[in-house]
């Protein structure tokens, strides 16, 4: 069963499913490196799928929903900062409060606009890189994809090489780890968090946006199902290290796309059995690598200068 | 970045005006005044020390001169010039650098990043460059830092090393050194002793707060003690050198306490050598690996009457042994109350057994800090008669025994159903005690009993321990206030990096047999 | 004996001046008013007329009958949901697992039921097997998160989501290859007749659901604030080191907590079958859980508010649902109130304790 078509629909599913993943888990790693539990993450998820696709359809461009994905995401992002971040309230309960928020409010707005009309995206055009794409197997693989695919593999580059060689990481770094350190070097712990928890709502409306733009073709209410929890975890277990959100992503953006892989290749497996796996999965790894899910010191708690 | 201890050599060793001035400062905080009037001058070249007892208004003084806090009246002057400092960092630009009594580096990062901290954010940080710098500064400090090392792996000396090569390197001209040796082993307080000299030597001031008397002494070129928040009185240079060590301790004492108040400091008569009753406690090889420094076949007798102080610094096992006595960790070997093995026992078993522990993390896990005081004396005895029947609260009960105890402590509270938090660290200790020394207490163990209280506390908390003796109570004391166990002890162990190294009677001799015991462990 | 908790605000000092009551009342109906009216403007939005909205939605879920019943008989599940969280907040674990522990619950319920219906066993002993059930699969599916976090300290809101979502995907895999109703081709379990199921209250259609919900919400209150073992986890809540020092069994308690919240989920899911739905639908998952811990933190953890909040939530989503069908709003207005009534009444604790914190000085 294991064949050419077999493998490449599975990858190409993989990538398709964990590309929300990948987005929201690296925008989440980067809000808990400077502190912030991001629980509203499935709600800026939400948000960027139904604003993306929003603006993809009035517009007629998906780079304009992708845009307007990461703006509606970002927008999500600014009520957590508002209320986590510069006013200090309990970040699981706001964070479960806006989820709840977006939720509802996009049910209701697409119920508004669209439950006559139920339009369609057309799919998007993927863009093969030049020559490369040809190669047998490994062109449709990994050099034939929608351009935010691309993008977001540069990103999980771009993160690491923040995290590691530039000031700002250590300035996020400290944030989340000794927030008074920062404050004592002159960066401003509260826009440090902003900053982070902001970009978060970005990608994680980026994300939201490529499910609805780019995957589905259509927004649905509740769409984005648990995405943002994922991303969480994933987030979580990947401790600051970008690359392994990626490979994480990848994971589970394959045990997600398995169904459908297994058709192809001529087995009838429920889809529910395959979506248990990827949970099932970090079980195990919760199991066996137990206690070295350690997290930054002061995440969850909020800054105040002078404060111990 | 430049390098200011060498452009400070190149100045005149005696520059006329002072680097920093405080004039007037006065701090309010919600019911407190924290700083009254505090004036202080601070010259090139000095150490000048702010001594002072915890609560004297030390820790906000430093605040102010940091820039965490601001002064509500009074002000700052530097080089002359008036000043509002605004933040840490505001503070590090006019030369002013602080080391705070707690950490402020960031322990997930290497000791160069935590350098470079704050840079341009796009920029990536000159490791090499800066790492070359620190090994070059430290090497001429006599200092010795790896620059990549990350900051969790240092012990507490050396993160406080790089703490001060830090502020150097920034340019300070007049460092603060924030209760600097509390975290310290005897061997690293010398060093920073030893440092702190070579850096006045080289032009720097430097603030050096603390609330050691020998450490002031030892260390200091002026000494300026604060006393509930204002100015008692300032020792210069002159002064100091003119006096016995004994005449300056005197004056000290009597600036820090008040007049007449000198036996607060612990002068008072040893406790005179009574015939010792049946033993109470024996532990008998006692080892506990869980905490930070593992506690190694730990072995002594407490007798009936008796109160035996546990010296040492902090930090050296003593949390660790108190722990593995009340049942909070894991521990091997024998722990015998009145002859009964109770080393297998839970906490609760140990405690009906007649086991107490009067912890000295009082609001982290004495209390809970959000429950009423009543719930709080009930803390250990959840579920016990008459207090609860059958599972069921007995709200009259509870508030009746909180009552006796608010009467009989002098637990100075709105009432029974205020939050525990609430309260003055001396009347929540008060509360620890209250729970602790009533019912049937056999052996009770004292954690640094006396720590951040003030002089009132501290006499009536001594009273409680020596009455606890008196009352036939086998009692353990342990504390890092070596006069507090001269007062109070029949005999004084000494704990070092988790052994026990000795137990002397305390008569004349034991203050040079225990410093003796102390330091011999820090040889190889 | 209450220790007054602001989970909102992130506060862990609690206790009140209590002198201002034009304050308090400010503070307590406050965050409704302003959430009523922001939901108003997203109304005004959609054109509708927010008054006639709301009048209309209290008159179909309270003042109506039959609306009013269908109000009380949907609170039963929610209480048991709201009972559940109370436990494990007030205990410090974050149990957000719910939603798995009741579908699986009910999924387990709705396949036993019907068939020891069949087999001829009587009504009582079907809904008490029933009942328990429940509350056992509940506690069950906590097993893992509880001895993870009771033995290796492992963040209890991970696990409890990811045990969710598999509990989710897990019941629908039951539901649709092991208990399908061979009756029917819509993938559902068997039915459970509406002559076994929980019985109604006096001549009213309200579900028995509602008494367990209510008995069970009250006897949880009383338990964490009147007895021993509700301060014990109390204090592991509050402060787990002085639980630790107090010498009680943190692991035992924790694993005590996620066994109690979880079966109570467990159980909301049973009595959601046995009252009300007679059996499960595949892909069914009405998320209680998440939705109701909103609610638990608007009324403080406190049993009695509870019941409060989740009346209003449930006349809501009734009112809401009729709404749906005659005014063309959709019944996801009741999830936007909920999540604005959260974000109000947080601001209003930040300028409850801003406000303290001026007293102060």
């Amino acid at each position: 069963m294991f064949t050419e078509t077999f493998l490449i629909t599975l990858f190409l599913g993989a990538v398709m499913a964990g590309m929300p993943l990948l987005l929201a888990g690296l925008g989440e790693q980067l809000s808990e490196k400077a502190g912030v539990l991001n629980i509203g993450l499935e709600g800026m998820i939400l948000a960027g799928a139904y604003a993306g696709f929003l603006v993809a359809w009035t517009s007629g461009s998906s780079a304009l929903g992708f845009l307007g994905g990461a703006g509606a995401g970002m927008i999500v992002a600014s009520l957590m900062v508002v209320f986590c971040v510069i006013l200090g309230l309990n970040q699981i309960v706001i964070g479960i409060a806006l989820t709840l928020l977006v939720q509802g409010l996009t049910a209701l707005l697409h119920f508004v606009q669209f439950s006559r009309s139920y339009p369609r995206l057309d799919g998007m055009q993927s863009w093969p890189v030049p020559g490369l794409s040809q190669i047998p197997v490994i062109g449709p693989m990994f050099f034939n994809h929608n351009p935010i695919v691309y993008l977001t593999v540069i990103l999980v580059a771009v993160f690491a090489w923040i995290y590691r060689m530039t000031h700002l990481g250590s300035a996020l770094q400290a944030a989340g780890d000794k927030p008074a350190a920062l404050d004592a070097a002159g960066v401003d712990v509260i826009r440090t968090r902003a900053l982070a928890v902001l970009t978060t709502g970005a990608l994680a409306g980026l994300g939201g946006a490529f499910m609805s733009v780019a995957v589905a073709g259509v927004f649905i209410p509740f769409m984005s199902h648990g995405n943002g929890f994922i991303a969480i975890v994933l987030a979580m277990l990947a401790r600051g290290r970008p690359l392994w959100v990626l490979g994480g992503a990848l994971l589970f953006g394959a045990s997600l796309s398995m169904t459908t892989a297994l058709q192809v290749a001529g087995v009838n497996v429920p889809v529910d059995v395959i979506q248990m796996l990827p949970f099932a999965m970090v079980m195990l790894v919760l199991l066996v690598a137990g206690r070295k899910a350690s997290l930054p010191a002061a995440l969850g708690e909020s800054f105040e200068r002078g404060a111990r | 970045m430049q390098s200011p201890v060498g452009a400070a050599v190149s100045e005149p060793p005696a520059t006329p005006g002072p680097v920093v001035a405080l004039k007037g400062l006065t701090k309010r905080f919600p019911g407190v005044i924290a700083n009254n009037n505090v004036s202080a001058q601070i010259f090139p070249g000095e150490v000048h020390v702010l001594l002072g007892e915890n609560g004297a208004g030390k820790s906000t003084l430093v605040g102010m001169l940091s820039g965490l806090q601001q002064p509500d009246q009074g002000h700052i002057e530097i080089g002359g010039a008036r000043v509002t400092v605004t933040s840490p960092r505001h503070a590090l630009s006019l030369g002013i650098g602080t080391v705070f009594q707690h950490s402020m580096l960031v322990p997930s990062l290497s000791v160069v990043d935590n350098f470079t901290l704050g840079g341009t954010w796009w920029k990536r940080p000159d490791r090499e460059g800066q790492a070359a710098r620190i090994v070059e500064t430290a090497a001429r400090l006599g200092l010795r830092v790896d620059p990549f090392a990350l900051v969790s792996t240092l012990s507490l000396g050396e993160r406080q090393q790089v703490e001060i090569l830090r502020a150097l390197m920034r340019g300070s001209r007049c460092l603060i050194l924030d209760e600097a040796t509390a975290m310290l082993t005897p061997h690293e307080a010398v060093s920073l002793g030893e440092l702190m000299r070579r850096l006045v030597a080289e032009g720097l001031a430097i603030i050096f707060i603390t609330h050691k008397l020998n450490e002031a002494l030892a260390y200091g070129d002026r000494i300026s003690v604060l006393r509930l928040g204002k100015n008692a009185g300032e020792i210069g240079p002159q002064e100091l050198r003119a006096q016995t060590d004994a005449g300056n301790t005197a004056r000290i004492i009597a600036l820090m306490f008040g007049a007449g108040s000198g036996s607060a400091a612990g002068e008072g008569a040893p406790r005179s050598g009574r015939e010792p009753g049946p033993l109470v406690l024996e532990v008998a090889g006692l080892t506990a690996g869980a905490g930070r420094i593992p506690l190694q076949n730990a072995t002594f007798s407490v007798h009936r009457g008796e109160i035996l102080g546990l010296a040492g610094i902090d930090g050296n096992g003593q949390k660790e042994l108190a722990e593995a006595l009340s049942g909070q960790v894991p521990s091997a070997g024998s722990v015998r109350l009145n002859g009964r093995e109770i080393g297998g026992m839970t906490v609760g078993g140990r405690r009906a057994a007649g086991l107490r522990y009067v912890t000295d993390d009082r609001l982290g896990e004495g209390t809970v800090g959000a429950f009423p005081v009543a719930v709080n004396f009930l803390l250990k005895e959840i579920g016990s008669t008459p207090f609860w029947q059958k599972g069921l609260e007995k709200p009259q009960a509870i508030r009746a025994q909180a009552e006796e105890h608010v009467k009989n402590f002098d637990i100075r509270t709105p009432g029974v159903q205020t939050p525990v938090g609430k309260l003055s660290g001396g009347n929540i200790q008060k509360v620890l005690l209250a729970r602790e020394l009533t019912g049937s207490a056999e052996a009770v163990i004292f954690a640094k009993p006396t720590y951040g209280l003030d002089v009132q506390n501290i006499r009536a908390t001594r009273d409680r321990i020596r009455e606890a003796a008196e009352a036939g109570k086998a009692v353990l004391l342990i504390s890092t206030d070596l006069d507090e166990l001269l007062e109070l002890a029949d005999r004084i162990a000494v704990i070092d990096r988790g052994r026990i190294r000795g137990i002397v009677d305390n008569d004349a001799r034991a203050r040079d047999a225990i410093g003796r015991l102390m330091s011999a462990g820090e040889e190889p | 004996m209450s220790d007054v908790s602001l989970p909102v605000a992130g506060g862990k000092s609690g206790g009140k001046p209590g002198r201002d009551w034009l304050w308090m009342l400010a503070l307590l109906i406050g965050p409704l008013l302003a959430a009523l009216a922001l939901g108003g403007l997203i109304l005004l939005a959609m054109g509708v007329n927010p008054l006639s909205y709301y009048a209309f939605v209290v008159e179909r879920s309270i003042l109506r009958p039959s609306g009013l019943e269908a109000t009380l008989t949907r609170m039963g599940p929610l209480l048991l949901i709201a009972a559940s969280l109370i436990v494990a907040f007030r205990a410090g674990i974050w149990n957000l697992g719910g939603d798995g522990q009741f579908l699986l619950a009910a999924v387990m319920v709705a396949a036993m039921t019907p068939l020891m219906h069949e087999a001829g066993m009587p009504v009582w002993l079907v809904l008490v097997t029933g009942l328990l059930t429940g509350a056992v699969i509940g506690a069950a599916w906590s097993v893992l998160p509880a001895l993870l976090k009771a033995f290796q300290g492992i963040n209890e809101i991970i696990t409890t989501l990811m045990m969710s979502f598999l509990g989710v995907s897990f019941a629908n895999v039951l539901v649709k290859l092991a208990f399908l109703d061979p009756a029917t081709t819509t993938p559902q379990t068997r039915t459970l007749p509406v002559e076994a199921r929980l019985p109604r209250l006096f001549d009213t259609t309200v579900s028995s659901g509602l008494l367990i919900g209510l008995v069970v919400v009250v006897l949880v209150h009383l338990m964490m604030t009147r007895t021993a073992f509700g301060m014990r986890l109390r204090v592991v809540g509050a402060n787990p080191r002085a639980a630790v020092h107090a010498g009680l069994s943190v692991p035992k308690l924790t694993i005590a907590v996620f066994a109690i919240s979880a079966a109570l989920a467990g159980l909301s899911g049973a009595v959601d079958i046995l009252g009300t739905q007679g059996n499960v639908r595949a892909d069914w998952n009405p998320a209680y859980s998440l939705t109701v811990v909103p609610l638990v933190f608007l009324a403080r953890l406190n049993g009695f508010g509870s019941i409060a909040y989740v009346f209003l939530f449930s006349a809501l989503t009734i009112g809401g649902e009729s709404a749906a069908r005659r005014l063309g709003v959709p019944s996801f207005f009741s999830l936007v109130i909920v999540a604005l009534l959260l974000i109000t009444l947080g601001l209003a604790e930040y300028a409850d304790k801003r406000r303290r914190a001026r007293a102060r000085q």
